[in-house]
């Protein structure tokens, strides 16, 4: 058994066959977890007990010879934003440090009882905002193809573990790319589902309109698995959508000949990468002689969306981070003598400056006087930016983009220049703002040897036609 | 510069937050840097476009699965079991033991 390379099907077989126990599969992971995760730094809580006690009665089960749920023992991992009920969940804040979740996220139950192991929370940029996981309040996480380089954000530590062999798949989440460009940093693949697809419930909200839980994971078809444990409506989130949900890992190996995809030439303009076009275009091509049609499409307004994108979420999130006030579930400041100061001096020593900058920048969108000129045009060109897609995906069925516009950058590169840091997700933040699924996978590594993605986008829930297509990709690398 | 040292403080007040000096300069110099990208907006002619605030109900009458896929708040007004007392003020700074606890609000 490679632990670095274990997917879940193989992972469950070896727990069917009783060739390894589910209980010797967790502490395995483990080990892997106390021999590097001191350089990585993708864990923020190891949860061994809830872990052994899933695995103890997996065995049970498998001794029994029962039939065994979809993830039977299968190690995996949740980023720290998803509550674990008894679990320590901080969202990356000093704010959240003591808080102890008193109930499980929709995404984190489901996973668990299709019989996946917990070993423990991941570290993440702060409440989920940053694109390097540099803002996390406990320490950053590292690269583990690069240990000088991030290894992307905010879903950091839900990419390293992956890669660094911790756990099988995790849960991250994505509200402007922060699946796919971590996942594209770290050479693993990241699922962007459609809004709706999956519960928001339990997540700790940072922008809710653009908020996604989605699953990472080291191929497409153990993506797709995990995907198809946790969609579906769920009545604990009114904007969890009723459409059936597909068998997508029966997507992997479906053909792909006729399919038309779409590229935009707005993606692939200056200050892309030429090693990052190059590995693309080589995808593209094998695509073509897959029996697949490349066209040209136009979505007009991506160079508006990073202004857009920083509106609208920052607004969101003033609103939604006004719930941490020393009150109820965060720590409080000792100092203060009056309510008025308590509020100000909890949250002044409780948020990061990210945090802060991203809750300043919201709450002067949202003010008197200027909510019109930023909030409200950001929401009508968001209506532009989505009707770029939807002209689009009429006459193709998905659409090939890059991911990021460089490979993973160095720790402390762009930590002193915000703005630098969120043009990083020019290529993922449109489809938040439309709502639409994309999936990030490996296309090759640069001559430095650090892994490159590519992003494959879909229309509103078509995640099927995304995955197969990313098969598709996947295995011409083989 | 658009954004002023003044505008920061009040802002940081609407949010309850209290910046240090040091704070305050690097927020008046971040947010005028973003704010200048954020201008870029200005270049598009939005008259008649409708404001999208969020995706699902829009997308829902526009494509193939129908405006039933989502049920926003149309639950019915059942009363439901919670999160205990004892659960909802586990995590709390200060309680009595039956409500959350806050510093004295109005002096006499």
């Amino acid at each position: 058994m490679n632990i670095n390379t274990l997917t879940i099907g193989a992972a469950r077989s070896l727990v069917e066959s009783r060739e390894v126990s589910a209980q010797a599969l967790a502490e395995a992971h483990y080990e892997q977890i106390a021999g590097r995760d001191e350089t990585i730094g993708s864990f923020l809580t190891l949860t061994r007990e809830r872990a052994l006690a899933q695995a103890e009665r997996i065995d049970r089960l498998a001794e029994k010879g029962d039939p065994l749920p979809p993830l039977a023992g299968v190690p995996v991992a949740f980023k720290d934003v998803l509550m674990t009920r008894g679990v320590r969940t901080t969202a990356g804040s000093r704010f959240l440090d003591k808080f102890v979740a008193p109930y499980d996220a929709t995404a984190v139950s489901r996973v668990e009882a299709a019989g996946a192991i917990c070993l423990g929370k991941l570290n993440c940029d702060e409440f989920a905002m940053g694109s390097s996981n540099e803002n996390s309040a406990f320490h950053p996480v590292r690269n583990p193809h690069d240990t000088s380089r991030v290894p992307g954000g905010s879903s950091g530590g839900s990419a390293a573990a992956v890669a660094a062999g911790f756990a099988v798949a995790t849960l991250g989440s994505d509200t402007g790319g922060s699946i796919r460009q971590p996942a594209a940093f770290c050479g693993v693949v990241g699922i962007l589902p459609t809004y709706g697809r999956v519960s928001r419930y339990g997540l700790i909200a940072f922008a809710s309109s653009l908020d996604h839980v989605g699953p990472l994971a080291r191929s497409v078809e153990d993506a797709a698995a995990l995907l198809e444990v946790i969609a579906g409506r769920d009545p604990l989130d009114s904007t969890s959508a009723d459409v059936p949900v597909g068998k997508y890992s029966l997507e992997c190996g479906r053909e792909v000949k006729g399919l038309r995809i779409g590229i935009p030439g707005e993606y692939f303009a200056e200050g892309l990468d030429p090693e990052i076009r190059q590995a693309i275009e080589r995808r593209i091509d094998g695509l073509r002689r897959a029996g697949c049609e490349i066209v040209n499409v136009s979505l007009p307004h991506t160079e508006y969306a990073i202004p857009v994108y920083y509106i609208v979420a920052t607004a969101e999130a003033s609103a939604n981070l006004a719930r941490f006030d020393g009150v109820r579930y965060t720590s409080r400041s000792p100092q203060a003598k009056t309510l008025a100061d308590m509020y100000r001096r909890s949250r002044n020593e409780g948020f990061g400056a990210e945090v802060k900058r991203r809750i300043l920048l919201g709450t002067y969108a949202l003010s008197a006087g200027y909510y019109d000129a930023y909030y409200l045009k950001a929401q009508q060109v968001r209506t532009l930016l989505t009707r770029d897609f939807q002209n689009a995906f009429t006459s193709v069925d998905a659409i090939i983009t890059p991911v990021t516009p460089t490979a993973a950058f160095k720790l402390g590169e762009k930590t002193d220049d915000p703005m630098a840091m969120y043009l990083s997700d020019i290529y993922t933040v449109t489809a938040n703002l439309a709502g639409i699924p994309g999936i990030s996978l490996p296309c090759g590594n640069n001559r430095e040897g650090l892994p490159l993605g590519i992003q494959i986008l879909g229309k509103h829930f078509d995640e099927a036609t995304v995955i197969r297509l990313a098969h598709a990709i996947e295995q011409d690398q083989r | 510069m658009k954004v002023t040292e003044k505008d920061v403080a009040y802002v940081a007040d609407l949010a309850n937050l209290e910046l240090t000096p040091e704070e305050s300069v690097r927020m008046v110099a971040d947010l005028n840097s973003i704010l200048g990208h954020i201008d870029k907006l200005n270049e598009l002619d939005t008259t008649n476009v409708e404001p999208l605030a969020e995706v699902a109900s829009a997308f829902a009458s526009a494509e193939r699965h129908g405006s039933e896929q989502f049920a926003y708040a149309q639950r019915a007004d059942e009363v439901k079991p919670g999160l205990s007392r004892e659960v909802a003020l586990a995590n709390a700074p200060d309680t009595d033991g039956t409500c959350f606890k806050v510093p004295k609000v109005i002096e006499r």
